[in-house]
């Protein structure tokens, strides 16, 4: 026997570098339709102004009503405005209020939330109980006092609907930090000499940021119809300018004549809520941790 | 022994409130441990060790009250300001915990993790940082050191995290590094490699360590002097050749009786320690352990014997009958 006998494992690559298999992640038709529903809306939304479309505002006296046209492509309001055009002008109020009331939500909120999670004691006290007087409010009436005060403005009702918001940020982020601060790493960290800022910003906010990023785009869809309702209510944008919401109140007159005037702007709207609804769930399930990870 | 201890303990104890009333956590604790010496601290399951190491390093519980005095290098710790305690972390006082899952931060990579540490103290920069944390990684057997500064703590094995815990508290050379149970999350194969790790790193970079386990064996030839706790209390304390040759506590005797023995035939029943430590917010009057031992007699019950050194050879024991 002139072969060497016994097998020989070859092994070409350094084993204890591989990074581990990388789970197969599939995200759905479903969830690249919303995507690309997301992204134009907001394209139509940004380049609102130098696409080739009639404004949303000039009112064609005869053509009240209009069925679609080659020139208007989705037909005219009660008033002779083009539809298309105000659904894509109104994309860019739902959209601006959509993802900037939230911002304004998470941030005070995320940050309350920490804060009163990791010190404890007064300070919690003092921001939940806070936190709680805000919830008790009729939301509402907080619009109400605050568009008849400081004016109907898309920066107002911005202002409005993410105040509305913070209480449930809050609640997120001091729930998470609660059981994170227990956690022997944040112990650690403290006994390395790490300052209170420290702990907060590096420890604690990347393992809070994954559920509130998720919690935001919830946020996001929930405050569209918020927005879409207030300007229903005609609470929102004052009336020139075009808002899903106030197309469907303004539609609402006309529901037995030309239906398609209210149901286009909530079939716009729903599309779009569905759409970051689907988003934010997919991201949550890809960004869900393996248990033991954490 | 040294005569000035880096660390001195004196008559420290720790209470918490619960709601079946205050909770002797540790009970008039004396310890005292030089420089680039050893410590085991020894006792089973809510003997309080684990509270005396966070009173050491001043993290206990807000709602604890601690009493005594804990003297590093001349300062008191429980008395000190705030900013100067977090000054001395890290770069004086470290510690190792139990459990390397929750230990390190999941979200970041261990890279970024002992090289903000460096930073934080040492005030290096990022190129050096990282360098000198790769260098740590090899120092506490990680192969392929920058390969892993850019992995995550779930990308790593139980072992391995631990280690990266043990480079992180050694990354601003410490003078005293506590391990807290260092290995009992821990494989038994990979503890002793743990236990190697730690016991030659005290050595090079001539640390003071305390060590707590509820393990004798652990403490066995890995440190100068062995403690042994129960019930809050010190109940035997001597140089650790002297207290595995010559015990004087019942309680030392049990726990060294409960750790199996590999020559023995199989199916031998453990001699396991009956009953169950006393119910910490109800204080006994006399020895804690007088109802689980069994040369335990009226005097027991009724006087607590203090820690004593009756024939000055450096080894104390509060009991009403040592063994000889």
């Amino acid at each position: 026997m002139a072969a060497p006998r016994g097998a020989v494992l070859d092994v070409g690559v350094d084993t204890s570098t591989v990074a581990p298999v990388r789970r197969q992640r599939r995200v759905g038709g479903l969830f690249v339709a919303s995507v690309i529903w997301i992204a134009l809306v907001a394209l139509g939304a940004i380049f609102a102004d130098l696409l080739p479309i009639p404004s949303p505002t000039d009112m064609d006296m005869l053509g009240k009503r209009a069925l679609p046209s080659a020139e208007h492509w989705l037909g005219n309001d009660v008033l002779g405005r083009d539809v298309f055009s105000r659904l894509i002008y109104g994309g860019r109020i739902s959209l601006t209020v959509g993802l900037l009331a939230p911002v304004l939500g998470v941030t005070i909120g995320g940050a309350l939330g920490l804060l009163a999670g990791y010190f404890r004691g007064r300070l919690e006290t003092f921001i939940t109980g806070g936190v709680d007087v805000l919830l008790a409010f009729p939301p509402l009436v907080f619009a109400l006092a605050v568009t008849a005060y400081l004016g109907q403005s898309i920066a107002n009702i911005t202002l409005v609907i993410g105040v509305l918001g913070i209480p449930a940020f809050t609640r997120v982020a001091r729930a998470v930090t609660l059981s994170l601060s227990e956690r022997e790493f944040v112990t650690a960290a403290r006994a390395l000499g790490a300052t209170h800022s420290r702990i907060i910003l590096r420890e604690l906010l990347p393992n809070v940021a994954l559920p509130l990023v998720a919690f935001f785009l919830l946020g996001v869809a929930v405050t569209i119809v918020v927005e879409g309702a207030l300007s229903f209510l005609g609470l929102g944008v004052p009336p020139p300018a075009p808002s899903w919401g106030s197309m469907i109140g303004e539609g609402r007159e006309s529901l037995d004549i030309a239906p398609w005037l209210a149901f286009l702007p909530a079939l716009f709207m729903f599309l779009t809520v569905l759409a970051f609804n689907v988003v934010g769930d997919t991201l949550r399930a890809l960004t869900d941790p393996r248990p033991g990870a954490l | 022994m040294n005569d000035t201890p880096l660390l001195s303990i004196e008559g420290v104890s720790v209470s918490l409130p619960t709601p079946r009333g205050t909770l002797r956590a540790v009970d008039g604790v004396d310890l005292a441990l030089p420089a680039g010496r050893t410590l085991g601290v020894v006792g089973e399951s809510g003997c309080g060790k684990t509270m005396l190491s966070r009173a050491i390093l001043q993290l206990l519980p807000k709602r604890a009250a601690l009493r005594g005095r804990v003297m590093f290098d001349g300062r008191d710790l429980a008395a000190l300001p705030r900013e100067e305690l977090r000054r001395l972390r890290g770069p004086e006082l470290a510690v190792v915990f139990q459990d390397p899952m929750t230990s390190l931060n999941p979200v970041l990579t261990i890279g970024t993790q002992i090289v903000e540490t460096l930073q934080a103290h040492l005030g290096l920069d990022t190129a050096k940082a990282t360098q000198r944390a790769t260098e740590l990684l090899a120092e506490v057997g990680i192969p392929a050191p920058a390969q892993r500064l850019r992995q995550y703590p779930h990308q790593l094995s139980g072992g391995m995290r631990q280690r990266v815990a043990i480079a992180i508290a050694l990354s601003c050379e410490p003078r005293l590094l506590i391990a807290d149970e260092p290995t009992t999350a821990l494989d038994v194969t990979v503890q002793a490699q743990i236990l190697d790790l730690l016991a030659r790193e005290q050595q090079r970079r001539h640390m003071a360590m305390i060590l707590i386990t509820h393990d004798l064996g652990v403490v066995a030839g890995r440190t100068d002097e062995v403690a042994v706790m129960y019930a809050g209390r010190v109940v035997e304390r001597a140089p650790t050749p002297r207290l595995f040759k010559h015990m004087r506590m019942p309680y030392t005797e049990a726990l060294l009786a409960a750790i199996p023995k590999l020559d023995s035939a199989p199916h031998t029943p453990l001699p396991a320690i009956g009953g169950r430590p006393p119910d910490p917010t109800r204080p006994l009057p006399g020895c804690s352990f007088a109802p689980r031992c069994k040369y335990a007699d009226a005097v027991c019950e009724h006087t607590k014997p203090a820690l004593d050194d009756p024939e000055g050879a450096g080894a104390l024991f509060a009991c009403w009958h040592p063994l000889t």
